[in-house]
């Protein structure tokens, strides 16, 4: 296990080093969103999948990384019958 | 710096790329048998992709004192068509003596199909058969966590030794499922799918590491050949030791790579990390 010295474990050391990156992406997110719904047309199932993981972004629960993938994973469990497309789409397209 | 690559398809990057990797510290480079971006239509092109991964890419990365590893499969993505992979399999047992080989990877599944099952088990079955290491790919995106799940039933009804398979491509859902079962796991940096260099240190820093290896994946798609140094940059503005980087970047490869006996890495010119 490694372990990261002090001061980087501290918050605001982590505020510091991180907080600015994470400020543009989140107003990329919002632009995006903005952008979109200005568009004509209707969400498909990966904007809808988008838009509920935002809900986990504030819940103030851990662990919100796997908690948004898992919501966007195909839930299935058997194989499917065949490959019938090669690419995957971001997002569980029955959701 | 020092670093194995242990995860580069080194096929489609340009002579630059290995310049700018032995650069920045690179000793040794490991490249899976993946898609070339578009399907084969025989077993010969096949045969001339393995002959490219045993003898000719060896040589180019020689010319910059890079040694050089492969691993051998048909990929997910061509493993629906049984007939065609059934050919591919019956050709592989001719190249796993090369010298630079690895063992057989990397192998999985992309679409999680029955056919992909299928040809992923038999892939497994030779390397159980021939006592090789085993290199897993797991699916895209939403596919991966089925994918993930699938995957380690079928190596644990196979009886494989999971400190001999490494599975790559592990995210924040992924990661505890592969360490649990007791395989190595790999976090691959890409720009924009599978993990960010922060989120690659978050898990290093949240898992036991000691069996976790970073790799750039990099190909003719969206990636970068020194996604790996970069990452180990990330790892010192976050206050992680000179010791702690190298063994993640260096120390742990080495040890899983070295379960192939004819594993070795280059001298390396620099100083510590
Ligand atoms: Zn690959």
């Amino acid at each position: 296990m490694t372990t990261p010295k002090e001061p980087w474990r501290q918050r605001d050391a982590l505020t510091d080093l991180y907080y600015m990156e994470a400020r543009a992406r989140l107003l990329d997110v919002a632009a995006f969103l903005d952008r979109v719904d200005r568009a004509p047309g209707t969400d498909d199932h990966r904007l809808r999948s988008l838009r509920a993981a935002l809900s986990f972004l504030n819940d103030g629960k851990a662990d919100r990384t796997r908690r948004i993938l898992e919501s966007w994973s195909d839930p299935s469990v058997a194989p499917a019958d065949s490959a019938d497309t090669k690419g995957a789409t971001g997002a569980w397209p029955k959701l | 710096m020092r670093y194995i690559e242990p995860h580069a398809h080194m096929v489609s990057r340009t002579t630059d790329d290995y310049t700018a990797m032995v650069t920045a510290g690179c000793v040794a480079v490991c490249e899976p048998a993946f898609w070339a971006g578009f399907d084969r239509c025989s077993v010969d092109g096949f045969r001339d992709y393995f002959r490219q991964l045993t003898e000719i890419e060896p040589r180019r990365a020689a010319r910059y004192g890079l040694p050089h590893f492969s691993w051998l499969c048909i990929n997910p993505k061509e493993s629906e068509d049984l007939g065609l992979a059934e050919d591919v399999l019956s050709i592989i047992p001719e190249f796993l003596d090369k010298p630079n080989v690895l063992g057989i990877g990397e192998i999985g599944l992309n679409k999680n199909s029955r056919n992909e099952v299928k040809i992923f088990e038999r892939h497994v079955q030779i390397a159980v058969e021939h006592d090789r290491l085993i290199l897993v790919h797991t699916p895209h995106l939403e596919d991966k966590l089925k994918g993930t799940k699938l995957i380690l039933d079928i190596l644990r009804n196979a009886g494989v030794r999971p400190g001999r398979t490494l599975i790559d491509h592990v995210e924040e859902h992924t990661v505890r499922h592969v360490l649990d079962a007791g395989h190595w796991a790999g976090i691959t940096l890409y720009p924009e799918s599978k993990a960010t260099p922060a989120r690659a240190i978050d898990m290093v820093e949240q898992y036991a590491a000691e069996r976790l290896w970073l790799n750039s994946a990099c190909d003719w798609g969206h990636s970068d050949p020194l996604a790996v140094p970069k990452t180990a940059l990330e790892m010192r503005r976050r206050g992680h030791s000179a010791t702690a980087i190298d063994a993640l970047i260096y120390g742990n490869p080495l040890r899983f790579l070295s379960q192939y006996s004819g594993f070795k890495v280059a001298d390396h010119v620099g100083g510590s990390v």
